[in-house]
């Protein structure tokens, strides 16, 4: 159905442009001091009547109590509010794709099966009309994953408020994806699990090349699938492996074991079931939406909403996403699935931290967001209430590397728009 | 071989033809009469399950008993057969076969995107494929010998045979199974109507869905009362004729499965017809309802065999839905004899006929009496063929079809030597016919050796001992016997023997290693004392352990008894009234015979529960607009534009877990709607979630009806380019609205003879305010087209949902007094919702439009308060007014505000009791109650969980047990269910089905 569904639409589409109204903005150019507020540092620390000082993109302080700046700086008042990192979405096809139904706005998805040479970035669009709902709720970066095939390719971070892809990117080129055939055989199909491992084989069969290739520095032909996957044998990218079931997770783990690479799972689903596992073995895993049903029919009946308090308990490192065809727009529930989390096992801070240390770990930009500490870039949401419950979540201020962006959005003008219309205030 | 096989038949056919008088055949050969006289005697003979005569005669002939008795006077002209020590059984009768007329069936139909929308069946036949009242199996019914020795060797002689195709299948004609001509082996051409679900063979996109299927069944009922008349517009229609013609026989209906049994059952009700239903093995989950159709059954012995559960992993998604009804299925029979449900057994279904009698043991161990089954094999199907002259006993006068057994038919080890169909004779296992055990004394050159016989009386053992104890090999093929001895002292000693065995002496030739030969004898010198058979007699062994007992649902979760009304006194609440009294705080509510009897401070009552609700919150039930749950089959009948005769009340299923997983959102009522496959789509059914009970009792009692349209892109197919449906575009889904309408006001002009449309019934029910419509919308232009064709035709649009332009258009929803129902912040996911907005909701509240907010979607629904609580983020809407989104505006806008949706004196007692703030995301519901029954308890959750694990871990052992033990597995299969939306393939990452689905997709692109 989903096959039909992408490949026989031909419906043409005008690519969406950004509000025209609306543009990143400028690099920071005084100093701020944001007091008085609540800081969740994203760490698990809370700081009360806090203060926050950055100047240049950077956090400079942070602490409780007052901050002796200088007088050019603008202060922000945040008595009675709440101060969090900017949240980071760990898995999504933000910018890839405008309208689910309509193919010509999908970039998604290469065709073929082993495209680690793809990039992610080149193709994220920064006038995107979808990103600037995703910001207005906390999340300023994300992780941006091309998907299908076996190896879908190359992952970059970028922050959500910039004017074309090279501003945007963050961390480039980050990870590799690999997506497990599903081991899993169900009735009136062939078997899925040999199949499966078949193509696993390929893939391993491939990665046995390309070590031999990147072992040799000099080549009579370049091989641009060898080239891609440079940076997992030196150890600078990680290898996010697409996966639910157990015996996946295994596979995973134990194909990552023979080339060394650094590990992330995604998806996750069964993660519960072998928690140990995956600490013992140092995996990270970026856990598919909490806000999903039960994957048995007798699983416990809030089984995705307590699998991220297993995985904490077990020390597991781990974040959440929400993947799959509605991957964009849904980002900016994520606080909310992280505060489901808290109401079924985890701390409010460590949910919180789900989307921003442990997401800044497992995406190799911790040195530079994640927490609000001194030294990381000024990554920073102001919400008048608390951030991980809909009810009260209501961002007013957001900054990225220091610079106050715009918090309007699409669906906010049409709001005004109708608003007037209606003559409602 | 086959011209001898050839030769052999015709011998046969020969003998067998001219058993009776004149005929028109013509011989091709001299005439060769005869009276096929047979004499049984010393026979213990059953002559139905109440009559055995022990040491008795049966005399046969011409195909028929012609006496049966105690010594009886043995005719002089008859072949006498000794039967001492073997049993005479009625043979079996299987109502539900398609032998001698099973035809190549095309896979079920083109889905809804063929574009077929007549059928291309020749001849003046009616409009469907699938109906094919006129299908007469007699006139395509060939003998099969080969299908019908595989039958014959489990019992079976005579069958009731239709071809399985269709959703009215036309007539079934009762055969034997004997080899003679067709028209010697019929013995009633036309003896059945029978029906089912399943559309088979036919090509034509119409019904696309199980609820179509019935509309298209009970649309043809109504057809052929109208075509009684003949009516000229008509011509001439074959099948509707056919269908009439049919109605005098008995009526069997193909459930297959105990949900669709009673919704075969209530189409016959509503048509004064009572179907034999034919189940699908899962009925003992529910033997009150199946009793309550007061319908005569025939069951199949279709028990599942164990999975390969040894690899936790495979295990994991086999649902204990399935792990039970393994263990349980053999109770099936013994459930309906139990209830007192009378009914015939059949060996449809079975993977392998061989697994028939095996599978009626374990049926019988599992508490079915040997008298019910024997007459569910004989007397019951007999007599629901009303033939019970003819065939399913003994008696003089009937047809001499009947089995010779070597113990009671149904004992463990009882072998069927012979089935004898209309007076002939079908060998079905000849070893141990004649029991040859016994001591015998073999002369070979001369020298006597004691020979010993004995053990199984189909394979005997052999002992012979002379000088010294012979290694002997022993090989009898019908008479011939071959013996080949080794003396075990003198290795050079080697005799092959071969001979023929006659009644007491063997003899022959004997053929020595050194070349030489000479002439052998056995003679029998005593029986064997312990040749009498053990197993005879002796009953099966002790009855099976069946630990697993029925919960309602069948699975997880089930209730082991349906939970009861209870007084209930919640203390000391924050009361979220949904009523104009706002928020209570610190109150009681008192919930009595399922209603709220009061509302206030330092309430008590002696004989209530008491639930303290200190720190706790009380609101209404949650209730969505807008779901898919709980639905057999597709929710969509998508094979035309305006399928208003398609009624989601026909296919509630209360066994979706998804009922109470939603309970445990605080969710208490769902308006289960058709899909959006089509413009004006089918009637709808607002329930209650009363889990456990059965789809009558899920349903909310007088309520205003309502039904599904849809416009847009779902309508137009614009994701299926090729989709030859009218229409294509908004312009034409305007036209197919004003075309239906104008349709029903026509159709209401017509006088009181004409025929009865569902369709034109269910618009002309809009048209006179009896039924409501709820319209899955999304931009502004459609809307507006709506409201003035609705204008046009003087009634309101009650409900549109999704609406996501809604906002846009509010002011004229309201002039118009439409409700809205909606998603609070989906977009982007296609091109008509790319102006959708979060704030839509509080625009259309604030234009004095009632707004719902809704799920579509399983998973959401279980947190539909927090979606009400995006309205207060995006649009600052009150709390309370927020909520109401998901408790009293919902019940409004379904007519249904006066029962539920707020808490107030005298409402059904429908509430949640939640941990925290109810809009918030921290807040878990703690009870749900639907009519003051508490359907979900966060405690007893916990104990659940505890026992599905222990059950599950109880069975999955037994199933490794029951393969280390030889049992025949198959592979462990996910019980995956399948999940209904109306946006298609929009759902995605939900659950995890879907994820899989879509990571399959992706790795198999090439």
């Amino acid at each position: 159905m989903r096959k039909i569904f992408f490949n026989l639409l031909l419906i043409s589409f005008l690519s969406a442009n950004a509000q025209e109204n609306m543009h990143p903005a400028a690099a920071q150019k005084n100093p701020v001091l944001i007091k008085n507020g609540t800081i969740h540092l994203g760490n698990g620390q809370v700081i009360e009547n806090g203060y926050i000082f950055f100047d240049k993109g950077k956090i400079v302080a942070v602490g409780s109590g007052n901050y002796d700046a200088s007088p050019v700086t603008s202060i922000v008042d945040a008595h009675g509010k709440q101060l969090y990192p900017g949240l980071i979405a760990a898995s999504t096809n933000l910018g890839l794709i405008e309208v689910g139904a309509v193919r010509s706005t999908g970039d998604y998805a290469e065709l073929g099966t082993m495209n680690p040479n793809i990039h992610s970035l080149v193709a994220y669009n920064t006038d995107s009309k979808v990103i600037n709902t995703i910001r207005s709720n906390g999340v300023l970066l994300a992780h941006i994953v091309p998907s299908g095939g076996l190896l879908s390719g190359t992952s970059s971070v970028v922050q959500l408020d910039a004017w074309n892809w090279e501003d945007a990117a963050y961390k480039t080129d980050n990870g590799i994806h690999l997506n497990i055939p599903v081991l899993l055989n169900r009735p009136g199909q062939p078997d899925q699990v040999k199949s499966g491992l078949e193509k696993m084989e390929e893939v391993r069969n491939f990665f046995r090349e390309a070590k031999g290739y990147n072992n040799e520095p000099v080549h009579a032909k370049v091989n641009l699938k060898f080239e891609a996957v440079k940076g997992l044998f030196r150890g600078t990218q990680s290898l996010f492996v697409h996966c639910d079931l157990v015996r996946e997770m295994m596979i995973a783990i134990d194909f990552a074991r023979e080339f060394g690479f650094k590990l992330v799972l995604v998806g996750g689903s069964d993660s519960w079931m072998i928690p140990e596992v995956l600490k013992e073995n140092n995996v990270a895993v970026i856990l598919s939406q909490p806000h999903s049903l039960p994957s048995a029919e007798d699983d416990d009946i809030d089984q995705p909403y307590k699998t991220g308090a297993v995985l904490q308990k077990a020390g597991v490192l781990f974040t959440i996403c929400q993947d799959q065809s509605f991957g964009y727009w849904r980002q900016r529930d994520l606080p909310f699935q992280a505060g489901t989390m808290a109401t079924y096992g985890l701390t409010k801070e460590e949910a919180l931290s789900t989307l921003t240390l442990n997401a800044a770990k497992i995406l190799g930009i911790d040195h530079l967001t994640g927490t609000l500490e001194a030294g990381k870039d000024a990554n920073i949401v102001l919400s008048e209430g608390d951030l991980l419950d809909m009810k009260s979540s209501k961002v007013t201020k957001a900054f990225i590397q220091g610079r106050e962006i715009n918090l309007d959005n699409k669906q906010s003008q049409l709001f005004e728009k109708y608003k007037t219309k209606y003559s409602i205030k | 071989m086959n011209r001898l096989a050839t030769l052999l038949v015709c011998v046969f056919l020969a003998v067998a033809v001219q058993l009776s008088g004149q005929e028109t055949y013509p011989l091709n050969d001299v005439a060769n009469p005869r009276e096929g006289c047979t004499a049984f005697i010393h026979a213990t003979i059953i002559k139905d399950s109440q009559t055995t005569i022990q040491d008795g005669s049966m005399i046969v002939r011409r195909g028929k008993i012609e006496t049966i008795g105690k010594a009886l006077p043995i005719p002089k002209d008859a072949v006498v057969i000794d039967c001492n020590g073997k049993f005479i059984t009625p043979s079996f009768i299987d109502i539900y076969s398609d032998y001698g007329v099973a035809g190549a069936k095309a896979d079920g139909g083109s889905g809804d995107r063929g574009g077929q929308m007549v059928s291309t069946t020749k001849g003046a036949f009616g409009w469907n494929q699938a109906i094919r009242s006129e299908a007469v199996s007699s006139t395509i019914f060939k003998v099969n010998p080969a299908k019908a020795k595989e039958l014959r060797s489990i019992g079976i002689g005579a069958v009731l045979s239709h071809q399985m195709d269709g959703i009215s299948r036309g007539t079934g004609t009762v055969v034997t199974l004997g080899s003679e001509k067709e028209n010697k082996v019929m013995l009633k051409e036309k003896a059945s109507a029978n029906f089912s679900f399943d559309k088979g063979s036919s090509t034509q996109d119409y019904p696309t869905s199980l609820m179509g299927a019935i509309a298209l069944l009970r649309q043809n009922f109504l057809d052929a009362q109208w075509y009684q008349n003949k009516p000229a517009g008509e011509g001439i229609n074959l099948s509707l004729q056919a269908f009439l013609d049919n109605k005098s026989l008995p009526q069997i209906f193909d459930g297959s499965d105990k949900w669709n049994d009673l919704r075969a059952d209530k189409v016959g009700d509503e048509f004064g017809v009572q179907f034999i239903l034919k189940g699908g093995g899962n009925e003992y989950q529910r033997i009150a309802e199946m009793k309550a159709t007061n319908a005569p059954f025939i069951l199949p012995l279709n028990f599942p065999l164990a999975m390969d559960v040894d690899d936790p992993i495979d295990s994991r998604f086999v649902s204990l839905a399935d792990l039970k009804h393994w263990e349980m299925a053999p109770l099936n029979p013994a459930s309906f004899e139990k209830a007192n449900i009378p009914f015939a057994l059949t060996a449809n279904g079975l993977k392998e006929f061989s697994s028939f009698i095996p599978n009626l043991r374990k049926a019988i161990k599992a508490g079915l009496s040997e008298k019910v089954a024997l007459d569910a094999l004989t007397k019951t199907p007999a007599t629901l063929l009303k033939m019970y002259d003819q065939v399913g006993s003994l008696e003089v006068g009937k047809l001499a079809n009947f089995l010779i057994t070597s113990a009671p038919v149904f004992a463990e080890k009882s072998v069927i030597f012979q089935n004898w169909v209309q007076g002939n004779k079908y060998i079905v296992k000849d070893e141990g016919w004649k029991d040859r055990r016994g001591i015998y004394s073999l002369t070979l050159n001369n020298e006597t050796y004691r020979m010993e016989l004995k053990g199984d009386v189909a394979k005997p053992d052999i002992l012979l001992i002379g000088q010294d104890t012979l290694k002997t090999d022993l090989e009898i093929t019908d008479r011939l016997v071959k013996l080949s001895l080794t003396s075990k002292k003198d290795s050079l000693f080697k005799v092959k023997l071969s001979g023929v065995m006659g009644d007491e002496n063997w003899n022959g030739r004997a053929l020595f290693s050194t070349g030489k030969s000479s002439n052998w004898i056995a003679t029998k010198s005593s029986e064997l004392s312990l040749a009498v058979d053990s197993v005879k007699t002796k009953k099966s062994d002790s009855p099976v352990r069946i630990e697993g007992i029925v919960t309602y649902p069948f699975g997880g979760y089930g209730n082991k008894e349906i939970p009861t009304q209870e007084t209930i006194l919640i203390k000391n609440t924050t009361v979220w009234t949904s009523e104009k009294a706002g928020e209570l705080a610190a109150t009681d509510v008192l919930i009595r015979n399922g209603k709220i009897a009061a509302i206030g401070k330092n309430l008590s009552d002696s004989k209530a529960r008491i639930i303290d609700g200190t720190g706790k919150h009380l609101s209404a039930g949650i209730i969505d607009e807008h779901s898919h749950i709980a639905v057999s089959g597709d929710v969509n009948e998508c094979s035309q534009s305006v399928t208003s005769e398609a009624r989601i009340t026909d296919v509630i299923n209360p066994d979706d877990i998804d009922i109470y997983r939603q309970l445990s959102g605080g969710v208490i009522g769902s308006h289960i709607l058709h899909g959006s496959c089509n413009t004006i789509g089918g009637q709808t059914q607002l329930i209650k979630l009363r889990w456990g009970l059965n789809a009558e009792q899920l349903k909310f009692s007088n309520w205003d009806p309502f039904i599904k349209f849809a416009l847009g892109e779902n309508v137009k197919r614009s994701y299926y380019p090729s989709s030859a449906r009218f229409p294509d575009t908004r312009m034409g889904v305007e036209e197919v609205l004003t075309d239906a309408f104008t349709r029903a006001i026509e159709y209401q002009k017509l006088g009181a003879s004409k025929r009865k449309d569902l369709e034109l019934e269910a618009l002309s029910e809009i048209l006179n305010k009896k039924r409501f419509i709820t319209c899955h919308s999304y931009v502004q232009s459609e809307i507006n087209s709506l409201i003035k064709i609705a204008d046009r035709f003087n009634f309101t649009v009650n409900t549109f949902t999704h609406i996501l332009e809604g906002y846009k258009v509010a002011d004229k929803m309201q002039a118009h007094g439409s409700n809205a129902s909606t998603f609070s912040d989906w977009w982007s996911y296609k091109m008509e919702v790319v102006d959708a907005i979060p704030q839509n909701a509080f625009l259309m509240q604030q234009n004095g439009v009632n707004v719902a907010l809704n799920s579509d979607d399983p998973e959401m629904a279980r947190r539909l308060n927090q979606e009400a609580a995006k309205s207060v983020k995006y649009a600052n809407m009150d709390e309370h007014e927020a909520l109401n989104m998901v408790t009293i505006n919902p019940a409004t806008m379904l007519h249904v505000a006066d029962r539920t949706g707020s808490i107030k004196v005298g409402k059904d007692a429908d509430l949640v009791l939640w941990s925290d703030h109810p809009l918030s995301i921290y807040a878990k519901s703690e009870l749900t109650m639907v009519d003051g029954i508490i359907y979900f308890d966060r405690e007893r959750d916990k104990k659940l969980r505890e026992e599905i694990l222990s059950e599950r871990t109880r069975l999955i052992q037994k199933m490794i047990n029951a393969k280390k033990g030889g049992e025949k597995t198959v592979p462990a299969a996910p019980s995956f269910a399948v999940k209904n939306y109306c946006e298609e393939g929009c759902h995605d990452g939900n659950s995890l089905l879907d994820r899989l689905e879509h990571r399959q997709t992706s790795t198999e692109l090439q």
